[in-house]
């Protein structure tokens, strides 16, 4: 498929949908960027579609236009890891929403050839999907061999299986949810409060402006980080340890190492994030409930469903714990589904999934060759 | 594929073909995967241990990580054809309310255990003072995962008290199958066919 320019790296394409939204406005055109690793076979049916977490992209196995780091994901996708490029063709589309290159506040709003700014669509995780879904048809798959995420990549995994079940032949869910607690709503709206009391705001019309809300945004991605980390895993690594001095300095500097590692992290993420595209993907997680359009019952969600799932938690995870995971399993258990589900031991809270952890790519390689045999 | 034990091999051969079967306690789904290659059955397993559900994953079933003793409430009614468990029931807490799941959850279920009433175990106690250590309970009193020992005898108590029809049973001695009459003297193991009155 070497010559068909739909795949490979850096790609972008206007589609004309629309997507139907689920607060009943329609986007359109729509704006999709993705990346492809590993060739699609002649029958079209080896893709695996990676989702993306809330601030992720579409960079899984390359290097970042603007931080030029490697691939979130590189543990996981190339020759022989477990998503193995030499048999799948792997994709990750940047979600509707955010800032990479697909749709979202950023982006000209043709209406006014303005950016949207806060007239950008709210938008939910179905929505994310629902727009993915035309991008599948314009590169012609119809049905995927996995999709598969972490954190709101595994929300979208479910909504897929949910929404497209007939697509969806299996599914692999890491650290994730069906449905965003008020616990997880609380953090998600001190970023956004965070963002919007940041006067650099400005109701969201920054863009042509010289200022930008960084430093409310700084404070979101402060606020979220601590929740990706465990407990354990912070004391491991800073635990009460100074900053670059001797003693405390009776100030408000970042005197400890946990509050320079903060500040760091907030002042980096500024570089590669929109603001808006942050209160607009947090605000799709929080809506995210897959139980609702059921009446509150999960396993009608999946009902019928032919898809093999798979998920994945972690014991330090306290932003999606374990509990959340196993209710999903219930659900798939009582929808009569073919689901595995483990719990996986690690020190580093809800980013596990993003770093090399050998039990789970064991797990996941084995989950996907298994699909050769069925 | 590898030799399964004594009691799961009787399980096997005794599962009719393209039926849809849970495994409680499946370990590493050693005989899910043998129903599977050989007789084309739907398998799902229940696992307690991490290190197990990671290999029967891996190995391309469908094994969830829970606790036979909590989990088996969220399985629908009637959802199996057949719910086996191999050597778990002398682990759970509650032996009487997993086994009432099992009926409920399987059309039919297999439960196989380690027999303590057998001579060699008896022998061990009676004559040793101690709490018996032996090939088929190699565990100590302190380190055993075995928390409700029961005999054949109890278990065939237990199921009449009950009304659970016993549609088969098989005693392994050493090498052979023991006679059900002498099997709660001279069987290390115990495997019954299950069905709901």
């Amino acid at each position: 498929m070497s010559e068909d320019d739909r795949f490979g790296l850096d790609k972008g394409i206007r589609l004309m949908g629309p997507v139907k939204l689920d607060s009943g406005a329609e986007l359109v055109p729509v704006d999709f960027a993705y990346e492809s690793y590993g060739a699609l076979n002649e029958a079209r049916d080896n893709a695996i579609l990676i989702c993306h977490a809330l601030t992720g992209d579409q960079y899984v196995a390359s290097q970042h236009p603007a931080t030029g780091k490697p691939g979130w994901w590189l543990n996981m996708v190339g020759p022989g890891k477990p998503l193995d490029t030499d048999r799948f063709c792997v994709i990750c589309i940047n979600v509707l929403g955010s800032c990479m290159g697909s749709s979202g506040p950023a982006s000209i709003n043709p209406a006014t050839n303005n950016p949207y700014g806060m007239a950008f669509p709210v938008i939910t995780i179905a929505d994310m999907v629902r727009a993915q879904a035309i991008l599948l048809d314009h590169l012609e798959i119809e049905r995927l061999a996995c999709v598969i995420g972490g954190s709101m990549g595994g929300m979208q995994a479910l909504s897929w299986a949910s929404l497209f079940p007939d697509r969806v032949k299996s599914a692999i869910v890491i650290a994730s949810t069906a449905r965003h607690s008020a616990q997880n709503i609380a953090f998600h709206e001190v970023g956004r409060q965070a963002i919007m009391a940041d006067p650099n705001w400005q109701g969201g019309d920054y863009y042509g402006s010289d200022n930008s809300p960084a430093k409310g945004l700084a404070v979101a991605r402060m606020a979220a980080h601590i929740t990706y980390m465990s407990e354990e895993g912070l004391t491991g690594k800073f635990g009460r340890n100074l900053q670059d001095r001797e003693a405390k300095s009776f100030g408000f500097d970042a005197d400890f190492q946990v509050e320079s590692y903060l500040r760091h992290q907030g002042s980096t993420f500024v570089d590669r994030f929109d603001a808006n595209s942050y209160l607009y993907i947090t605000r799709a997680m929080d809506y995210f409930d897959l139980a609702e359009a059921h009446n509150g019952v999960l396993a009608k969600a999946f009902s019928g469903s032919k898809t093999r799932f798979c998920l994945i938690s972690f014991d330090s995870d306290w932003l999606y714990p374990t509990a959340e995971s196993r209710r999903i399993v219930h659900a798939l258990n009582a929808a009569g589904a073919a689901a595995s589900f483990v719990e996986l031991s690690s020190p580093f809270g809800h980013d596990a999934f993003l770093l090399e952890t050998p039990e789970m790519n064991r797990v996941i390689a084995g989950f996907l060759s298994a699909g050769d045999i069925g | 594929m590898t030799a399964l034990r004594p009691d799961l091999t009787i399980i096997a051969n005794n599962i009719q073909a393209g039926t849809r079967v849970l495994d409680v306690g499946c370990g590493d789904g050693a005989l899910m995967a043998a129903l599977r290659d050989e007789k084309q059955v739907d398998a799902r397993g229940l696992e307690i241990d991490a290190a197990n559900v990671s290999a029967a994953v891996a190995r391309g079933l469908s094994v969830i990580q829970g606790d036979a003793d909590t989990d088996l409430a969220d399985y629908p009614d009637d959802s199996f054809d057949y719910a086996i468990l191999s050597q778990t029931l002398q682990t759970t807490r509650r032996p009487d309310i997993v086994l009432e799941h099992l009926l409920r959850i399987g059309k039919e279920a297999f439960v196989s255990f380690p027999n303590f009433a057998q001579w060699r175990i008896r022998f061990a106690h009676m004559f040793g003072g101690r709490m018996p250590v032996t090939k088929q309970l190699p565990d100590r009193w302190y380190d055993t995962p075995n928390i409700h020992h029961v005999t054949i005898d109890d278990f065939r108590a237990f199921l009449k008290e009950r009304d659970v029809v016993i549609e088969n049973s098989w005693f392994l001695g050493g090498k052979q199958q023991a006679t059900k009459r002498l099997a709660n003297l001279l069987a290390a193991h115990a495997v019954f066919k299950l069905r709901k009155s």
